[in-house]
């Protein structure tokens, strides 16, 4: 009885820390994410291993683009600002969805 | 009598004015053989000579070593590699699979030059006729065709074998690949715009990588340089564990830019090996080799 009373406790707190999975965290996942944002192919990131050189080194995000719906374009479009850009356009090309893009931006904010 | 002069004299003339207008028919059509060579000649000076300012420290000569002219710890680890090398029981089968006869009594030795000895810098040739470009493994397949046999599988297996067991014989020969007409040319455009051109849900073009970012890392991996990049195919990858065609590592290459891959040997992929090939003469020939 105590067993399955400590089960249920554990299996509650669980869910509890899905639920409170941050927007940050999920951008962090996303970005991570082989199949997905896959920033660490080419971007130096806080908190990466094996983390690639092509791109430039994703740090103080806020100085560098002050303004969100800059950086929710530069993530979605990158060719927007820079036609000659190999960056994959995540949001034209829907690798990710707006959403999922939002949640990047959010991360990445905190770089 | 005067009209038989006449009509000799005409008759001449025009014999000679059709040997003047053939001969210089025969020396424009030489003319334009060189001006495509010469295009493609100034193409390969320019592609080399950014990587050989890339990559100052590397010898011209190396970068027949595809991303091992460029990174020295992999360089290292691949020299040792190759050593005992990981293809060499493909050769032998290669070799035994390229002695074997037909059921004719033919063998491939009848369908190359030089019995298929030391030809494999020749590779791939634009045949005129044909209008396209033949690279070894079509060439093995249309000499099987030709003689009644089955064709074999492109990417792998006793092709790639047997192309192995064909460059090692070819080893330190130096490509020779040409662009004769104005047909060839047309191929070589369009394996140079397939290699310019973005693909795939990723949008990468050949180019970003294999000439952008060489050098640079992309996770733990450093794309290798595109000069230099087909002279040891067929390779021995790790990742495959075993052999594998120049073609079988395009459609890789496509499918991880999320691109659907073309068929081996397809034109596309022929073009495609004829620009690299193109951009690497003056290299040796190394295959088969080793990959990560």
């Amino acid at each position: 009885m105590k067993l399955i009373k400590v089960m249920l406790m554990s299996v509650c707190l669980l869910a509890q820390s899905a639920i409170a999975e941050t927007d940050v965290q999920k951008g962090q996942k996303l970005a991570f994410d082989r199949k997905k944002g896959n920033c660490l192919a080419c971007h130096i990131v806080k908190g990466g291993t094996l983390m690639g050189t092509a791109g430039p080194p994703l740090v103080a995000m806020k100085a560098r683009f002050p303004k969100r719906e800059v950086l929710f374009e530069q993530v979605s479009d990158a060719r927007t600002k820079n036609i000659k850009t190999m960056m994959p356009p995540f949001g034209t090309h829907q690798i990710l969805s707006k959403q999922e893009i939002e949640l990047v931006v959010t991360w990445l904010y905190t770089l | 009598m005067k009209s038989t002069l006449l009509s000799l004299l005409l008759k001449t003339t025009k014999l000679t004015l059709c040997l003047i207008v053939c001969a210089m028919g025969l020396a424009s059509a030489q003319a334009t053989d060189n001006k495509y060579q010469k295009m493609v000649d100034n193409d390969i000076k320019r592609f080399s000579q950014f990587f050989y300012n890339k990559f100052a420290d590397v010898k011209p000569e190396d970068f027949k070593d595809g991303v091992y002219a460029i990174d020295a710890p992999a360089r290292e680890q691949w020299l040792e590699i190759e050593e005992f090398p990981p293809y060499e029981l493909s050769i032998d089968d290669g070799k035994e699979l390229f002695e074997t006869p037909f059921a004719n009594g033919k063998s491939y030795a009848d369908c190359f030059a030089n019995g298929g000895v030391g030809i494999r810098q020749n590779y791939p040739h634009f045949d005129s006729k044909l209008k396209e470009v033949i690279t070894l493994e079509l060439a093995i397949n249309r000499c099987r065709a030709n003689n009644g046999e089955k064709p074999l599988k492109y990417k792998k297996g006793p092709i790639a074998d047997i192309s192995a067991y064909m460059a090692s014989t070819s080893r330190g020969q130096v490509f020779d690949v040409r662009v004769p007409n104005a047909d060839a040319y047309a191929a070589y455009m369009d394996g140079k715009k397939f290699f310019y051109s973005k693909r795939g849900q990723l949008n990468l073009a050949c180019v970003d990588c294999h000439v952008g970012i060489t050098g640079q890392r992309l996770r733990a991996d450093i794309p290798g340089p595109a000069l230099g990049q087909v002279t040891g195919f067929p390779v021995y990858r790790a990742k495959w564990e075993e052999i594998g065609t120049l073609h079988r590592r395009y459609a890789g290459c496509n499918t991880n830019v999320r691109a659907k891959p073309f068929k081996a040997q397809s034109v596309v992929y022929r073009n495609l090996e004829y620009f690299q090939t193109l951009m690497s003469q003056g290299l040796a020939v190394n295959g088969p080799s080793s990959r990560k």
